[in-house]
């Protein structure tokens, strides 16, 4: 369990380095609010239309493809680490995997969903 | 005698349940969504605290790097469910209650006369690697290399779904 000391250290002090820059701020920093001040911020123009828009769908394909390719990575690692291990039977099972999930890309590249506009 | 492992075990608990019930209640969903993530890192904390690092790392990566993303996705999408969310109880809800009570009950009962439940599992040996024992165990003929292979097909149909779904109707 000790091994995961690190983590938990960064884990706190990134949150107190991120309390602290909030904190100080709202401390320190001076307060003059205007009706134009308090404008949801929208890169500096004037923010129009409402401010939940609906997202192209596009977003949620990239975000669906992004998934499938993530959960392929995340079976690669275990793989990865005792690939020497495994010889040549285990490199063709994994070619196997790999290659029926490059069906799935070469499907979605070829139909242009990788591509934006 | 509490041991320092119980009190992190206590509090991750209770911020995940805490949080999963804001799930549920909370009336935005965008925030619904940033409070499941909540729920799912302290999941993640979960797994590392039965020795399990790799399916914490997996957790963190799949549910909240894609899927919590995926869900905040779909909300926005769809935007009178993200500004509109109606009631959140309908008229079955006293039945569900009950129900949800009996499982509780019957779950703690069995806990309580299973007497596996009694004993705690043995501690894994010295030395014992589980990253690289799931990875022989992944390409293992007889353990689970045909679940494995399904789980490609699996992955594939998924992604032709999606496109299929999403982009030829557009």
């Amino acid at each position: 369990m000790s091994e995961y000391l690190p983590l938990v250290v960064l884990f706190i002090l990134s949150t107190l380095v991120a309390a602290i820059a909030v904190a100080l701020g709202h401390l320190f920093g001076p307060r003059r609010p205007t009706e134009r001040k308090l404008q949801p911020y929208e890169s500096g123009m004037t923010p129009f239309g409402p401010g939940t828009r609906r997202m192209p769908v596009r977003f949620y394909l990239v975000a669906v493809l992004f998934i499938l390719f993530d959960i392929e990575v995340v079976f690669f690692i275990p793989w990865a680490v005792v690939y020497r291990k495994l010889g040549l039977f285990g490199f063709v099972e994994m070619l196997l995997f790999a290659g029926i999930l490059e069906i799935a890309f070469v499907y979605a590249w070829k139909k242009g969903a990788l591509e934006w506009e | 005698m509490i041991y320092p492992l119980q009190v992190v075990f206590i509090l991750v608990s209770a911020v995940t349940l805490g949080a999963a019930l804001m799930v549920v209640t909370t009336r935005n969903m965008v925030r619904a969504a940033l409070w499941l993530v909540l729920a799912l890192f302290g999941v993640a904390i979960l797994f590392v605290l039965l020795e399990a690092g790799f399916f914490a790392v997996a957790q963190v990566i799949i549910y909240i790097g894609a899927i919590a993303i995926l869900m905040i996705f779909a909300v926005m999408l769809t935007r009178r469910i993200a500004q509109d969310p109606g009631p959140q109880l309908n008229s079955t809800w006293p039945i569900a209650a009950v129900i949800a009570l009996l499982v509780f009950g019957l779950i703690v009962f069995l806990v309580q006369v299973w007497d596996r439940a009694a004993s705690l599992p043995p501690p894994l040996p010295q030395g014992f690697a589980p990253l690289q024992e799931l990875g022989v165990a992944l390409v293992s003929a007889d353990r689970y290399l045909i679940p494995f292979e399904i789980a490609s097909v699996l992955l594939l149909a998924a992604l032709i779904g999606a496109i299929v779904v999403a982009w030829e109707r557009k």
